[in-house]
């Protein structure tokens, strides 16, 4: 085999979570950590082979908990992490998700969703943790998650994801399905120079963590990360700005609170993507991930039949596109949002939708398969009857 | 006007002037072994990444070490650790905590740790109850012992840590209670020499809440309990059940060489990139 080449630049036929687990290689992830689960083993399968080729490491942990700890660790460690897992995983993640919002550690945490809840059907999809990831740890917090449509963008969401944690010291999850994750498909890997690839920022110097700002600015603080003398001090407890344990202050606990949320809320304009082709339509299709491919053939479909159809794919479902939803919402007639589940985000999408335009849900014909473009011409066909 | 300071002063952070522990507990004790042993051994604080759970034995090095040190949820420290020194190997990593954190909630991430043989040294307070949270029932309590959760005694088995951690394959194994400073600080500087897994179990008394639970008096009743009741894994081979109930069998369980993962990591690392 010999040395393994860092990115795989060139055109390939390639399963979704092959693309995302090169898609880590390609951005310098060199940790990462997972416990085997349908239909997201593919992404650690491949990271155990590839990792120790280009100098990493593949930890298979104990369970799911351990996997996201020893990520974190990794990360303050000065290392670019990840882990995968499905909504199982997820669900016992969550605590520890909580104490990487609260000590602004940078991580990339893969969810291939499958239909739940429960143990479920392992290897079907269903978009059943759009929320759990954005509000399934306990504490008022903001999360950032991407949805790839296809094993294309789970390559390039994958370099992006790690992008925005380095970027901004947040866990950035790639949410992903069953469907895009198996889905084998055309992955162009560009050149190394052509990927936004972004480095935490790291102190300057000083080895007392009260003459610096570690934590808590909304600017994004430089991260102590370890085993350099900065003698950081890090806690998911109530800190003040330098890491410092604080029960006692109001004030600092507002500010452990609102600024984590502010400092991704007062970047959402370059965190937040959406794909938009709505000129001249009055209805639009909204949606996210591996429906996003139903909902662009059934507006084909519907504009071959003079319905003046558009589309909204949600790139980035949190923090959510609240303004980009609006501006849809007051330039339209009918908005009908389409999701694999029985109306996750419709609630957040109606309620920045409402009051200008007509709102509708349209899950798949029968949960857990792909909606049928066909099927949601004919759905909507019924709905402006 | 001189002022004295205690020699490890310069281990501490400057501005921590006080500890979160209740009078008479072990964890000054254990703190003292832990940074006598880093000095006897002419290490520096930097060379070390401190990481703790959630109770009263994890206040040990956070906030107080100067250090990087993280303080982690409840159970999690050796899953957060093991991340740590897989991409920091050539620093010591140092895990304290209690009972309830390492030995109930985290009791996976303890079997695991030790079966990898992941290099790192876990100094386990066990005070044989939950203080911080009032006087619960822990695995480590006593069978028979009233506490809150048990105001009938407890029904239950005591967990004897050090056998399992033996068990699950670790490299060095000892236990210690903190009437033994002196053997609990040449067991910790082992632990931290060895090129593997290291736990240092440390029977400590609670006062405030095993002591009262268990009738056991103050810290110093406690510590003389521990003196009385201690028996050498020497001594205690030759003995059966009976004769070693309600005693604390104490010294090195386990204390052997075998292949440490950071060091096969990076064996594989050379092997699969040089080919």
């Amino acid at each position: 085999m010999g040395r393994g080449k860092k990115i795989m630049t060139g055109t390939h036929f390639m399963m979704g979570n092959l693309a995302c687990a090169e898609g880590a290689i390609a951005a310098g992830c060199e940790f990462v950590s997972g416990y085997p689960i349908t239909p997201a083993s593919e992404v650690v399968n491949r990271l155990a082979k590839r990792l120790p080729e280009v100098g990493g490491i593949f930890l298979q942990t104990e369970d799911e908990i351990a996997a996201i700890c020893s990520a974190i660790g990794a990360s303050w460690a000065g290392q670019k992490a990840l882990t995968a897992t499905s909504g199982p995983g997820i669900s016992l993640m969550q605590e520890n998700i909580g104490f990487a919002v609260a000590t602004e550690t940078p991580l990339v945490i893969v969810d291939v969703q499958r239909l739940g809840p429960s143990t479920g059907a392992p290897s079907v999809g269903l978009a059943g943790d759009m929320v759990q990831v954005a509000r399934g740890s306990h504490g008022d917090y903001q999360i950032v998650a991407l949805c790839p449509e296809s094993p294309q963008e789970m390559f390039d969401l994958t370099v992006r994801a790690f992008h925005l944690a380095e970027k901004y010291r947040v866990p950035v999850f790639l949410l992903a399905d069953a469907f895009v994750g198996h889905m084998r498909e055309q992955v162009i890997i560009p050149e190394e120079k052509q990927l936004e690839i972004e480095s935490r920022k790291i102190p300057k110097g000083g080895n007392d963590p009260m003459d610096r700002q570690d934590f808590l600015s909304v600017d994004v603080a430089p991260m102590p990360v370890f085993g350099r003398g900065f003698k950081a001090h890090v806690t998911s407890s109530c800190h003040d700005e330098h890491g410092m344990r604080n029960l006692s202050d109001p004030e600092v606990m507002h500010r452990y609170i609102s600024r984590p949320i502010d400092k991704i809320l007062n970047h959402r304009d370059d965190i937040i993507q959406v794909e938009a082709d709505y000129s001249g339509a009055s209805i639009v299709l909204v949606s996210y991930g591996t429906v996003g491919r139903s909902a662009r053939a059934a507006a084909h479909l519907a504009q071959a039949q003079g319905l003046r159809t558009g589309n909204v794919r949600l790139i980035t479902c949190w923090p959510f596109p609240d303004r980009e939803i609006r501006q849809v919402a007051e330039s339209v007639d009918f908005i009908v949002v389409l999701e694999n589940n029985r109306g996750q985000l419709y609630p957040y999408i109606k309620a920045e939708a409402a009051h200008a335009c007509r709102i509708e849900l349209l899950g798949p014909e029968t949960l857990g398969q792909i909606h049928d473009p066909e099927y949601i011409l004919a759905r909507i066909r019924e709905m402006i009857k | 006007m001189s002022v004295s300071a205690h020699p490890f002063r310069r281990y501490m952070r400057n501005h921590v002037t006080r500890t979160t522990t209740c009078p008479g507990c072990g964890n000054g004790i254990i703190t003292q072994a832990i940074l006598r042993a880093i000095d006897e051994l002419g290490l520096d604080m930097d060379d070390f990444i401190f990481v703790s759970g959630i109770g009263c034995s994890a206040w040990i090095p956070s906030p107080l070490f100067a250090a990087d040190t993280l303080h982690t949820t409840h159970g999690r420290p050796i899953a957060f650790a093991t991340g740590i020194k897989l991409c920091l190997p050539e620093k010591n990593i140092l895990v304290a905590s209690g009972d309830g954190d390492l030995a109930a909630i985290g009791g996976n991430h303890l079997i695991h740790a030790a079966r990898r043989n992941i290099d790192m040294t876990v100094v386990l307070v066990n005070n044989g109850i939950y203080g911080m949270t009032g006087g619960q029932t822990a695995p480590t309590t006593p069978r028979g012992l009233t506490t809150i959760t048990s105001p009938h005694g407890t029904l239950e088995h005591t967990f004897d840590i050090c056998a399992m951690v033996a068990a699950a394959g670790a490299s060095y194994v000892t236990r210690w209670t903190t009437y033994h400073p002196r053997q609990m600080t040449r067991s910790i500087k082992k632990a931290i020499v060895k090129k593997g897994f290291a736990l240092v179990e440390a029977i400590s008394q609670c006062p405030v809440q095993f002591g009262r639970a268990a009738k056991l008096g103050k810290a110093v009743d406690m510590l003389k309990h521990f003196k009385e009741n201690s028996i050498r894994i020497d001594k205690a081979r030759n003995l059966d059940e009976e004769a070693l109930k309600g005693k604390i069998v104490v010294g090195e369980f386990v204390d052997i060489e075998k292949a440490e993962l950071a060091s096969e990591w990076a064996r594989l690392k050379q092997e699969v990139m040089e080919v």
